[in-house]
């Protein structure tokens, strides 16, 4: 087990001997023939998280992370990497500033360089209409202790010349901003997770993917995999993108739907933006990585998919969305693009809730909001491992909200998965 | 994606938008005893097929036809288009 810690001293030793001092960042563990109090199934970020959270806070330590490829091969290393608070209702406002707190902790936390970098977000105003909405979330967002401000347009044009302010179609009248917003290094995530976890005893089984859960009189006990079958206490699925192929195998359907979500890069450019700017009339955010490239992100797809890849039609409305708010992007080449399968639920809201089958539990429905959420998200859903209550930032997060009507529709757009 | 429209050729799939996958024309019976849980089904919940998947795509920007398009959801490979109708009628249902 590596008990090597990161700091600056250590860096320096190590610099000066020959950096023989290093140890792998995480133990590479096979299933245990006992099996486990909980198997966690997708080593993705919140599958690490958990995790690290079940042995941190709840001291269950008998743990596997059961990974089909490498961890962080999926969603984890595929999002835009922002963090951020900025929401409206209150069965999502509350959980997302407990991830936003867990983010400023992390890095101490889990001694591990994540680069966390609060720069701040601003959303984009562009309608009388819309700064109304706007000014309302961002009350919610005080309630909560998020913090939020108001910026005019004069703010807006002297930080950030490049936005075109005057644009007649959507002209940027002013901007919601969440100052601790900001961005963080995505696979830093997963791996600082991953390290925390397996110091703490936890087992990250890669390569090993779970073909089907063994279920007797309506209880979990464990699940086949590609390694053989492994015992279980408890099932904890996490698998975001892949929920309703895994949780098929348990016979459950979701109210969920797999799209295609594509992300962008430019070539390396100096330093132009020093936050995240979304556009407000159309879908469009973006930042300036480390390495200079503007990362950005638009619409998903709109049609089921299950394939990693996008379309074209997206990207050109992703792009045309920059123009209009920063026409200094033209001129930028766009060097990459790629695509995550999302979990699209019916309200556009997650779910981390137990299951009909006892001790199978389920975590997903992230649509494409997963990633800022992914401290929170293992945080919760450990407490709700353990302890078997909801944890009460989660406790709205629940499979059978839409049979009670409680939907928790950020957008209020309704069951169309595609148009949240 | 292209899609073969049955009455007008080869078209972009722009021109279409997407509503989800043909379970959506199988509407429950709002006088059925079990109506709540029915509607919840067919509302919510979601097979969300990987594979060969039939979808109801309409033709908003030409001549506003609803088609069936059979597409692998992990391929994005399109096998076969018809009218809405004639699925429908196929199915079983009047129309």
């Amino acid at each position: 087990m590596s008990k090597v810690r990161y700091s600056a001293f250590k860096v320096l030793k190590e610099a000066l001997s020959g950096h023989k001092g290093w140890e792998p960042v995480w133990r590479d563990a096979e299933p245990k023939t006992e099996g486990y109090d909980v198997i966690i199934v997708g080593g993705g970020g919140h599958g690490l998280a958990t995790a690290y959270y079940l042995a941190k806070n709840h001291g269950i330590t008998n743990v596997a992370v059961l990974e089909r490829g490498w961890i962080g091969s999926g969603n984890v290393g595929r999002n835009t990497t922002i963090i951020r608070s900025n929401y409206l209702l209150p069965g999502n406002e509350p959980f997302y500033e407990l991830s936003m707190q867990l983010w400023e902790n992390l890095e101490q936390d889990i001694n591990y360089n994540a680069m966390v970098s609060q720069r701040g977000i601003m959303n984009l105003i562009h309608s009388d209409a819309q700064r109304d909405a706007f000014v309302r979330r961002a009350n919610s967002m005080l309630f909560a202790d998020a913090g939020a401000e108001y910026l005019n347009q004069d703010d807006i044009k002297d930080r950030y010349p490049f936005l075109d302010v005057k644009n007649a179609r959507f002209p940027i009248k002013g901007a919601l901003s969440q100052p601790r917003g900001g961005t963080v290094r995505h696979d830093a995530v997963a791996w600082g997770y991953a390290r925390a976890a397996s110091n703490l005893g936890v087992d990250i089984i890669q390569n090993c993917e779970v073909k089907g859960f063994n279920i007797d009189n309506g209880v979990c006990s464990g699940v086949k995999t590609t390694k053989g079958d492994i015992k279980a206490g408890r099932v904890a699925v996490c698998v975001a993108g892949s929920s309703g192929r895994v949780m098929a195998q348990a016979g459950i359907k979701l109210p969920i739907e797999s799209h295609v979500l594509q992300a962008f890069v430019t070539e390396g450019l100096k330093p132009v933006m020093d936050n995240v700017i979304t556009f407000g009339a159309g879908h469009f955010y973006c930042s300036q990585s480390d390495k200079g490239g503007l990362v950005f992100g638009g619409d998903i797809d709109a049609y089921n998919t299950y394939a990693q890849r996008g379309n074209l039609p997206v990207v050109e409305d992703v792009c045309s969305g920059g123009m209009a708010i920063m026409p200094m992007i033209g001129r930028a080449r766009l060097l990459r693009s790629w695509g995550g399968i999302m979990d699209m639920s019916m309200d556009g809201s997650p779910f981390i809730d137990k299951t009909e089958i006892n001790e199978l539990y389920f975590n997903g429905g992230w649509c494409y909001g997963g990633f800022k959420a992914t401290p929170a998200s293992g945080y919760c859903y450990a407490h709700l491992l353990a302890t078997g209550e909801y944890h009460e930032v989660a406790s709205a997060f629940r499979l059978d909200r839409f049979r009670r009507g409680a939907m928790i529709d950020e957008k209020g757009v309704g069951p169309q998965p595609n148009l949240h | 994606m292209i899609i073969n429209h049955p009455l007008l050729g080869p078209r972009d799939s722009e021109e279409f938008v997407y509503l989800g996958s043909t379970d959506l024309i199988n509407r429950p019976d709002w006088e059925s005893g079990t109506a709540a849980e029915d509607f919840h089904q067919y509302q919510y919940i979601r097979e969300n097929v990987a594979g060969d998947n039939p979808e109801l795509w309409y033709h908003e920007q030409g001549d506003q036809s609803w088609l069936v398009v059979t597409r692998n959801t992990l391929t994005h490979e399109i096998k076969s288009v018809e009218l809405a109708a004639d699925y429908a009628r196929r199915m079983g249902r009047s129309k």
